[in-house]
């Protein structure tokens, strides 16, 4: 249990744990109730009593009494086990969880929406996924999205390419969305597939009636069953639960805090709309990646030590000296404008050229290209070995980075992948739509 | 009846909106809007397990129902908390120190710390598919000529989305008054007859006023709950109308009693519900009925023992059918046909005797048809099922909605409490006992006490102290009263009624707020004007927007000065010689008479009776 000091010396001394009945006394009202578990960041004034209307309360504990009325057990979720029949003429559908609030449940401890649903939670809240494909569900990680780190997206990737190498026709992997967007990019490098992989999430906890998931969930195996053969995140398209977009993995952000239609594709439009399930292609003349035409191929080797630093008008070289020191691989910096930064960074950028380390430029607008011959700092910047991310997003460029370290150490071949598009990061052409809308 | 020996219980549950700046958990205003939409968002909800791991009974009939639900949003006045697309910010402060100063009225203990709940209601009429509520105090009471009534609950909540229409598509909300707050105050079930409840209301809707609540159509609800010994607990939503309450009771406990009496009727009669749904279509080949003849599939329902049962009306004008018939509504059809009220609507007596025969139905036995799409017939036939198996229980824990005459009509199964989580995006609140002790002290006076109190202080009539209590006057009044000196009751009566006239005559009150109102009565205090004018002045001041003493000039309705009166009374007694020498002073009367005409009212008759008196007095 989570209550600590004077609450919780209070209730073991009573022999009162979670679950129980009791009656609390005080001097001019009794109240009656379940003991409930306390926030852990809450105070140790107060025990959380579950009242039979339903309301919860904090009762004060100072000049109360505690009796145990009835011992009782700890309130559990109790999901039935959910037999599931494999239907011959249905597809093979993987989902793979790692955690976030498309699979979460409310935390009795801390009373805080905390990532607790399993693969297989997930198809028992959302029974009607059965009927679109048969689901196997798996989970191989159950954390916060922020949480995540480039050894999980070696695990995602390498549990996926099992599941497609036993026969998926199509994986879903369900992920906590503040951080969805590096692991699309990371997905993206680390595999070359045959089936779609669909990443999504949801903005509005599962256990919610209003939540997102659902919704999500029924677009992402529509999309696994389709023909768009890559790494993309299905999530709402707009504010209504109409539809959903997939955007590519390589160019896809998080763009607000809490709405649902917080992803958005940048520097290009979205590759399809979903809705009820079904695809509707629109990647308008871009193209996209067929199912069946690569083989599936697995290059999971990152360079975990890689920055990824914002420039900021006060910014000096020392941060960029701290990371050279340290020893990291790789740095991005992610630039003003066209792609620059001030003037005092140059003699430590042009340190790490000499230390072999590279460095990309992004650019913090995140709409349109990187271009560093407009202005004389972008031509010194590029005098000084930077490398142009072009109109890729600044997560992108880093994620892309890490993958591109782990499979070269020479600079010049970074640099030539770093300018090579691999998985759809780069795009060479602006189009007019590919502005806020 | 018989209250006692019944066994009648009744509580009741008032929900009343509060007055606030902004909203609960936003800080939009809480004000209804008309304007045309400027978002539509549409959205689905979905039941989910609770907190307990047990999924709510009347979520899941919600649920089957699967409705969309469209939500009209607008850029000024909802946000994205109302659109369900950011956390809630956090607890409005005011609201919560309004509920204290309710509960501390309701001699109600406050709880120490608060916890904002989520009560899952997913009929679309909240976004987020739960309305945010939280427990403030407990163990209340209120005196009433019947004894104690115990409150037990005072809830701080969110109000929900406002309905603006059901189409076959969905339903369409308003999200304007979401996240008002309310205040949710419950009464225990000790309430034991039906006048003591309208009291109870009555009272309860006065300690309301005297804080800052909301006025007006819709932002005071009333749900009653009725039970007698052998019935069980029915929630009436919905109750307007205090006057209506007590015919309201009587008519559940009459409907109570006659589901009882069903019940022992269909024991003794080893009655029963048949399982299997018929397909009668082909008893209708040739119908008249065009409800029947037109309908894709005609399903029909055998209840063994029901015949007569029916029929049988258990409220005026509605009958067991009619219950079945709003379970079946809940599926989409428009209705139900039973044999109790055939033939009828076309049916003949040759087709129900042939769906008797058909259905295997006797004289004791009763059926039930439905026409509609088959899923949809089959769907009513099988909620018909559902409540005459009931039927063997007596009465049946249900959710009613008031209708307008006292009866009650079915809505929905109770709620059971499993409905009801933690919403984790808000903090607990602790409400320090200094804050409640500060509260406490600073209580407002309740109207009775507040009317209680004009009344001597200002000697005011009680038809003028209850008026101004009505008509929610008395602060204004006694804000005139401590600017200036001047008659009470012609304050009270200007308030009470000369205003209410004047609105009434088609004058518009806008520009009369409460500073014009003190500058009129002061020019009455300063005897410029008499208090016959105070109308006219205030009319001229609300059309031509002048000042007071500016519409007494142009009216000409200023007060002359002694002065001016005596040279008006010099003059009128030369032109009169004849008569005062001939009659002396009982020439006083006629020449008053002249001389008020004369003044159009313009002075006061006192003192012009002294000048005249004098000035004969002086002449002989």
């Amino acid at each position: 249990m989570n209550y600590r000091g004077s609450a919780k010396k209070l209730l073991e001394s009573s022999g009162i744990s979670i679950g129980d009945l009791i009656l609390i006394e005080k001097d001019d009202v009794n109240y009656q109730g379940m003991v409930l578990d306390r926030s852990a960041d809450a105070d140790d004034q107060h025990i959380v009593l579950k009242m039979d209307s339903g309301y919860n309360i904090g009762v004060n504990i100072s000049n109360s009494n505690l009796k145990l009325l009835e011992k009782g057990e700890k309130p559990k979720l109790d999901l039935k086990p959910l037999v599931i029949k494999e239907d011959p003429d249905k597809k093979d559908i993987s989902i793979i969880s790692t955690g976030g609030t498309v699979a979460s449940i409310i935390d009795y401890k801390t009373g805080a929406v905390h990532p607790a649903f399993t693969a297989e939670d997930l198809l028992i809240t959302n029974p009607e996924l059965l009927d679109m494909a048969n689901i196997k569900g798996k989970a191989i990680c159950n954390i916060l999205s922020e949480n995540m780190k480039p050894e999980y997206w070696v695990k995602s990737a390498r549990s996926i390419y099992d599941e497609i190498n036993e026969g998926a026709y199509g994986v879903v992997v369900a992920h906590g969305t503040d951080t969805m967007h590096y692991t699309a990019a990371a997905l993206s490098f680390m595999l070359e597939t045959p089936v779609p992989i669909v990443i999504t999430g949801a903005q509005r906890s599962s256990d919610r009636p209003s939540s997102d998931a659902f919704l999500n969930l029924l677009n992402s195996v529509g999309a696994a069953k389709s023909d768009l053969a890559e790494v993309t995140v299905c999530m709402h398209a707009g504010s209504d639960d109409t539809y959903c977009y997939l955007h590519r993995g390589t160019k896809v952000r998080k763009m607000h805090t809490s709405r649902r239609d917080t992803f958005r594709s940048i520097n290009t439009t979205p590759l399809a709309r979903m809705k009820e399930g079904e695809i509707e292609i629109i990647t308008s003349g871009k193209g996209y990646k067929s199912r069946g035409t690569v083989e599936l191929k697995l290059n999971d080797y990152l360079e975990p030590d890689v920055a990824f630093i914002k420039s900021f008008p006060g910014i000096t070289g020392e941060i960029i000296d701290y990371h050279l020191d340290k020893g990291y691989k790789g740095i991005v910096l992610e630039g003003t404008g066209l792609g620059h930064c001030p003037d005092q960074l140059i003699p430590s950028l042009e340190r790490a050229a000499d230390y072999q380390v590279p460095v990309v430029m992004t650019s913090q607008c995140m709409y349109g290209k990187v271009n560093m011959n407009v202005y004389s700092t972008g031509r010194r910047l590029i005098k000084a070995g930077v490398i142009s991310g072009g109109d890729m997003l600044g997560e992108t460029a880093y994620v892309k980075l890490s993958w591109a370290l782990g499979h070269c150490e020479k600079l010049e071949e970074v640099k030539k992948i770093m300018e090579t598009n691999i998985a759809g990061e780069i795009e060479e052409k602006s189009s007019l739509d590919y502005f806020l809308q | 009846m018989d209250w006692e020996k019944l066994g009648l219980k009744m509580g009741l549950e008032i929900h009343q909106q509060l007055d606030t700046k902004s909203k609960l958990f936003c800080p939009c205003s809480s004000n209804l809007t008309d304007k045309k939409a400027d978002y539509k968002i549409l959205r689905n909800l979905r039941p989910t397990q609770s907190e307990l791991g047990k999924i709510d009974r009347a979520a899941f009939q919600e649920a089957r129902r699967k409705l969309r639900f469209l939500y009209e949003a607008y850029s000024q006045e909802t946000c994205l908390v109302e659109a369900d697309e950011e956390p809630p910010h956090p607890l409005n402060l005011e609201a919560v120190e309004l509920a204290i100063v309710v509960a501390s009225l309701l001699n109600m203990k406050v709880v120490d710390e608060f916890h904002t709940m989520r009560k899952q209601v997913i009929d679309g009429s909240n976004t987020g598919g739960f309305q945010r509520t939280g427990l403030v105090a407990t163990h209340g009471f209120l005196e009433t000529s019947q004894g104690k009534v115990a409150i037990e609950n005072l809830c701080l909540e969110e109000d929900a989305a406002r309905r603006i229409e059901t189409t076959n598509k969905g339903v369409k909300f308003r999200l304007d008054r979401l996240g008002i707050p309310l205040l949710e105050i419950t009464t225990d079930p000790s309430i034991h007859h039906p006048e003591q409840v309208k009291e109870v209301a009555y009272q309860l809707g006065q300690v309301l006023r005297s804080t800052k609540v909301k006025r007006g159509l819709g932002t005071i609800r009333q749900d009653l709950n009725i039970s007698i010994r052998d019935g069980a607990r029915v929630e009436v939503k919905g109750v307007q109308d205090l006057d209506l309450m007590p015919t309201m009771v009587q008519r559940e406990v009459e409907r109570q009693i006659k589901l009882i009496e069903i019940r022992d009727t269909l024991i003794k009669r080893k009655a029963s519900v048949e399982d299997e749904i018929l397909d009668v279509k082909s008893v209708f080949e040739d119908t008249d009925s065009k409800i029947i003849a037109t309908a894709p599939a005609v399903k029909g329902l055998k209840l063994t023992g029901f015949a007569g049962l029916v029929g049988m009306e258990i409220q005026p004008g509605r009958r067991l059918g009619t219950e079945f018939s709003s379970y079946a509504k809940k599926l989409g059809v428009s209705g139900i046909f039973h044999t109790d009220e055939l033939p009828a609507y076309g049916i003949s007596s040759q087709e129900v005797d042939r769906l008797k025969e058909f259905a295997g139905a006797g004289a004791e036995d009763a059926v039930i048809i439905v026409a509609h799409q088959e899923e949809i017939a089959l769907g009513a036939l099988e909620e018909v099922k559902r409540r005459a198996i009931m039927c063997f229980e007596g009465v049946v824990e249900e959710t009613r909605k008031a209708l307008p005459e006292g009866n009650t009509e079915y809505m929905r199964p109770l709620p059971t409490s499993s409905r009801m989580y933690l919403e984790t995006d808000i903090p607990t609140f602790t409400i320090t006992r200094q804050k409640v002790q500060k509260i406490k002290n600073n209580l407002p006076e309740l109207p009775q006490e507040k009317k209680e109190r004009i009344e001597s202080k200002y000697n005011l009539s009680e038809d003028l102290s209850s008026q101004l209590l009505k008509r929610d006057k008395v602060d204004d009044f006694e804000k005139i009263m401590n600017n200036l000196k001047v008659d009470p009751t012609v304050v009270a009566s200007l308030l009470a009624y000369s205003l209410r006239e004047l609105k009434r005559e088609g004058h518009s009150l806008d520009r009369l707020d409460l500073e014009t109102l003190i500058n009129t009565l002061k020019l009455l205090e300063e005897d410029k004007i008499s208090k016959d004018a105070i109308n006219s002045i205030l009319i001229h001041v609300s059309q031509e927007n002048t000042s007071p003493l500016e519409a007494a000039e142009a009216l000409d309705l200023l007060m002359l000065k002694e002065s001016d009166v005596e040279d008006i009374i010099q003059k009128i007694i030369s032109q009169k010689e004849d008569m005062i020498k001939q009659r002396g002073m009982g020439s006083m009367g006629p020449l008053m008479g002249i001389v008020m005409k004369e003044l159009k009212g313009k002075a006061d008759g006192k003192l012009v009776n002294k000048v005249l008196k004098e000035t004969i007095q002086q002449f002989l």
